[in-house]
């Protein structure tokens, strides 16, 4: 099997593309802190609109929840990458790809909060208006922080796809690791640069991975 | 608004690539149930196995669920497709799709049915030998009925996500709706063919959203 290792784990090949695939990493990167730092908040504001009693807001931000979970990542990165410079509308393809993520990755955090915001007792609100918080302290002292303690494993899992997601920028020729990996595969002939990839992609997620299954279990006990 | 209408929703653009798109939406139909099936039935296998506990199986299915969980799917569509030719294994793009997509979703479908496992009280184990049942018994009548309805609401979501991700195979030239729109776009020059591709996969998986949202709430209740 010398074609194995020559073709998947030419180590030369590996060393020479690192540099390149670096540079992707930390594209990879900066994309990840901004879907994720922006997702986060966009989520959990959404959340609180579908959550709330006023039909005005709930309603909205249920549709939009829904549509972006029956809409592929892909086909909403390429519908505003390559469908919107026709009506005028051009963008730099890193900010493409992350308002594609972005719209599509605060549906997915915001149905985490949801799930967490309606796994506390209506007692919770009550009791806090109660002693006098305001509306907004209410939410920020007390039901905030125990709906997101107990989604985190899910918050967790979220964030990994959120990472793994970001590979499809690599669609519209954003030089992140995967597409700089392609890159090198495709002038070296040779399919180690992608293997290198996978590996830097498993020492970034799979501590993460191991974590999610780790608090699933703890929690189902 | 009229450029707005003529850009994305140019009628004649519509008509004329409405008949591709339908043909592309049954390859995705198709690709999709084909995945869930397999998925979701190796999953379930290797929950089995693993519920064998022993260390030679438990190992390498949790390398093999570690693995899938954490690599991005593209990754490994990317080196099928273009790295096994180099060891004179070609294999069409469908098929690339489907291998790839089955063993993620069946990563993902072994850890849903192996935390239900696991979160059965060990009494119903026993309970369940000291009737007579052997392990296999338990397994299969009183474990797993009660392992999959707990997973369900995970599953239906997870085997959602994964089905979207057919359109990863439009990359790897597989003709399902996004790549015939795409390359409908190029030739007509319109934006109407993605709107179309947005529709075509709004009517596939709305239904299914709103589905998996209603059995999330059945089986939160009545678990």
């Amino acid at each position: 099997m010398p074609g194995i290792i020559e073709m998947f784990f030419n180590l030369d090949i590996m060393r020479q593309s690192l540099p390149l695939l670096l540079g992707g990493l930390w594209m990879t990167l900066k994309l990840c802190a901004v879907v994720i730092g922006l997702g986060l908040v966009g989520g959990l504001f959404l959340s609180l609109a579908a959550t709330s009693p006023r039909r005005w807001l709930r309603w909205p931000a249920m549709a939009v929840i829904d549509l972006m979970r029956a809409l592929p990542p892909l086909v909403l990165l390429i519908f505003i990458y390559s469908g919107l410079p026709f009506a005028g509308v051009e963008m730099p393809a890193f900010a493409a790809v992350a308002i594609a993520f972005l719209l599509n990755n605060s549906a997915y955090y915001a149905e985490v909060y949801r799930a967490g915001l309606q796994s506390l007792p209506r007692g919770q609100w009550e009791a806090a208006r109660a002693t006098g918080l305001s509306m907004p302290q209410t939410l920020r002292h007390v039901i905030i922080p125990q709906a997101v303690r107990n989604v985190l494993p899910d918050l967790l899992s979220n964030t990994v796809e959120v990472v793994k997601l970001t590979s499809l920028a690599s669609v519209v020729s954003l030089a992140e690791l995967l597409y700089q990996a392609n890159m090198a595969r495709s002038v070296t002939y040779n399919s180690s640069p992608l293997v290198l990839a996978a590996a830097i992609y498993l020492v970034l997620l799979w501590p993460m991975v191991r974590l999610v299954s780790r608090y699933q279990r703890k929690l189902s006990i | 608004m009229n450029r707005f209408l003529d850009t994305f929703f140019a009628p004649q653009v519509f008509a004329r690539y409405l008949p591709e798109v339908l043909a592309a939406i049954w390859t995705t139909l198709w690709l999709g149930v084909v995945v869930i099936v397999a998925g979701i039935a190796i999953g379930l296998m290797l929950a089995c196995l693993r519920a064998a506990r022993k260390w030679w199986l438990t190992l390498p299915i949790v390398i093999f669920a570690d693995m899938l969980r954490a690599l991005p799917p593209l990754v490994l569509i990317l080196l099928i497709y273009f790295g096994l030719p180099a060891l004179g294994i070609t294999l069409s793009g469908p098929l690339v799709l489907i291998l790839v997509l089955t063993a993620v979703l069946a990563a993902f479908a072994e850890e849903i049915f192996w935390a239900g496992l696991t979160a059965l009280p060990r009494g119903q184990w026993e309970a369940g030998r000291a009737t007579g049942l052997g392990f296999v018994q338990v397994l299969i009548f009183i474990a797993l009925p009660q392992a999959v309805r707990m997973g369900i609401p995970s599953l239906v979501n997870r085997s959602l996500a994964i089905t979207k991700m057919t359109a990863l195979g439009s990359v790897i030239g597989v003709k399902e709706i996004l790549a015939v729109s795409s390359s409908a776009q190029a030739v007509s020059g319109s934006a109407t063919p993605l709107t179309l591709a947005a529709i075509a996969y709004l009517v596939i998986f709305l239904p299914a959203v709103v589905l998996a949202r209603w059995l999330e709430r059945r089986f939160t209740w009545k678990v």
